[in-house]
């Protein structure tokens, strides 16, 4: 994996990533992909991809009200919070 | 009074009316903050007087690994990104343990999110193994499996695995550690590692004590889709059942020359005690065993690049001062500060293989090929009630040896547990021997929903160490 991939990957990722960290992952990523090369001789032909280990049924809850958390608990974990609401990076 | 008891000792006497708990818990917390000091296995006490509620396991001490929720403590998966958590709500696992008058005395030490086989990958405290402190209690829930080989007072550990994340450590530490079937076990409130793989189980110091917290927090929740809707057996029976006709596999692919000869040895000299009370074996093949681990690491780092991506310094956890950054700023500083290392490098990875153009090669032919290990397993289970193997291929390593180990080098390390816990199956792991004088493991694996078989073979193992 080239520098250049790395640096797309991480902002695809949203990492800010330093220079050291970007040379070592370089690296490792190299030979992290090239030792799971044992996987191009395994034959899947025909074989369907397992999403989950055990078979999921769609469970669907009672349709009634429930209780959920209050507003003063969902803000309870962050210091970025303004009138009631959370309050977050500007996004335009 | 002392107190040197199992849990089912302690719960039978507590339910007598006969523990008084201030004097119990002040001793109990004595040893925890000592065994802590000397080991670094927990990463918050939680030493709150404790409310005692009558029920299965009346004022039971209960550990709990750090990724999974506990309503008012904190609660961090072993990260800096959710330094300051503290979950206003319990996972289903705990809420079902509390209701039966379990006691969180705290949380556990973990590589973070579950990233690695060794707990070197922790943002917090390293934790050491009891039984020689300049090796490692394995990991992921090397805290987990280090308290329960440290103290010698009733305790449960609660734990979870993603790819070994509870074998692991117990094969380490030479304790038991279970590993329920997907979905056994609610995962709502676990934070994700990689959510086809994760599991809640339990540790403890007998097969006994992990079937007591598995026997609770097993059945079907609706707060978790994934969760099985199946009617739960008594797992604490199961322990007691005879092993008589119990038909036994034996896979060469997990007794491979990458296996220390002493550990597969020790194993050898199991089975034939297994046999001498009544089991059978034979040996079988598994011969997708060589990709297990490009298919396990390719699928647990797609996971986890999508599942650690609402930890961005917004809503809990970490969080600065947006100081006029936009979204794409402040989140990528606030991931690239607060995430480790192998946390990054897995992200990495993980987004790389789900992209355009690699999907295919690397994400969907992962997904295929744990079909083809799913179907392998399959088949010995047609014809064996349970494979048997070595846990680890080694003994608990040193510190200064896994410094020196490469991402490639570490991940093969879960060779043995990576292909049980792609498919899902329960397994558990039971000591079995002394190699280095450190404890070697014995793994036992069923076909999904067969915990009772593993729960009796295991323990008939440990009754014979």
């Amino acid at each position: 994996m080239k520098q250049n991939i790395v640096d797309k990957v991480a902002s695809v990722a949203k990492i800010s990533l330093t220079a050291a960290e970007k040379n070592k992952f370089e690296k490792d990523i190299k030979n992290i992909l090239d030792s799971f090369k044992d996987l191009d001789s395994a034959t899947v032909t025909g074989i369907k991809p397992t999403f989950q280990p055990v078979e999921a049924k769609t469970a669907l809850r009672e349709d009634k009200e429930e209780s959920c958390l209050t507003q003063k608990e969902s803000l309870a974990n962050t210091a970025l919070n303004e009138k009631g609401f959370f309050k977050g990076p500007k996004a335009i | 009074m002392k107190y040197e008891m199992t849990p089912a000792q302690f719960i039978a006497v507590s339910n007598n009316g006969n523990i008084n708990y201030d004097d119990f818990y002040q001793k109990f917390f004595e040893k925890l903050k000592e065994a802590d000091k000397k080991y670094n296995l927990l990463i918050t006490i939680n030493d709150k007087k404790p409310k005692i509620n009558p029920g299965k396991l009346t004022a039971l001490p209960l550990s709990v690994k750090d990724c999974i929720c506990t309503q008012n403590i904190k609660t961090t998966a072993g990260s800096k990104i959710l330094e300051n958590y503290i979950p206003p709500f319990d996972a289903t696992a705990i809420k079902k343990l509390k209701e039966q008058g379990g006691v969180i005395v705290g949380k556990t030490a973990q590589d973070e999110f579950g990233h690695g086989t060794f707990s070197t990958n922790c943002a917090y405290k390293i934790p050491k193994n009891p039984l020689d402190p300049t090796r490692s209690c394995g990991g992921s829930s090397g805290g987990a499996g280090g308290l329960i080989a440290a103290l010698d007072m009733p305790h449960i550990a609660i734990a979870e695995s993603t790819g070994g994340s509870i074998s692991a450590p117990a094969a380490f530490t030479g304790t038991v550690g279970i590993t329920p079937t997907y979905g056994r076990v609610s995962r709502y409130g676990l934070i994700d590692y990689a959510n086809s793989l994760d599991k809640i189980g339990a540790m403890g110091k007998t097969v006994e004590d992990a079937a007591i917290a598995l026997n609770i927090m097993a059945g079907h929740d609706p707060m978790d889709e994934t969760s099985i809707n199946e009617k739960v057996p008594n797992f604490l029976a199961a322990t007691k059942k005879d092993i008589k006709g119990m038909k036994l596999g034996v896979p060469k692919e997990y007794f491979s020359d990458k296996i220390d000869d002493k550990i597969k040895n020790i194993i050898w000299d199991k089975i034939k005690q297994l046999e001498s009370l009544g089991a059978t074996y034979e040996k079988c093949s598994l011969p997708t065993t060589k990709y297990t681990i490009p298919s396990y690491y390719i699928i647990a780092m797609c996971e986890t690049s999508t599942n650690l991506a609402k930890f961005c310094g917004m809503r809990y956890g970490a969080s600065e001062d947006l100081k006029g950054r936009d979204f794409n700023e402040y989140f990528s500083d606030m991931r690239g500060k607060y995430l480790g290392e192998e946390a990054k490098r897995r992200i990495i990875l993980g987004t790389y293989a789900r992209m355009a153009g690699y999907r295919d090669q690397y994400y969907l032919k992962a997904m295929k090929v744990r079909t083809l290990i799913i179907n392998d397993y399959k088949k010995a289970f047609k014809k064996y009630d349970c494979l048997v193997s070595p846990t680890m291929p080694f003994v608990a390593p040193k510190f200064k040896d896994i410094e020196k180990l490469t991402p490639v080098e570490n991940y093969f390390a879960d060779i043995l547990t990576a292909g049980p816990n792609l498919a899902g199956i329960p397994m558990i792991s039971v000591p079995a021997g002394t190699h280095q004088s450190m404890p070697v493991g014995m793994h036992i694996l069923a076909d999904h929903m067969h915990e009772e078989k593993i729960l009796k073979l295991a323990d008939a193992t440990h009754k014979t160490y």
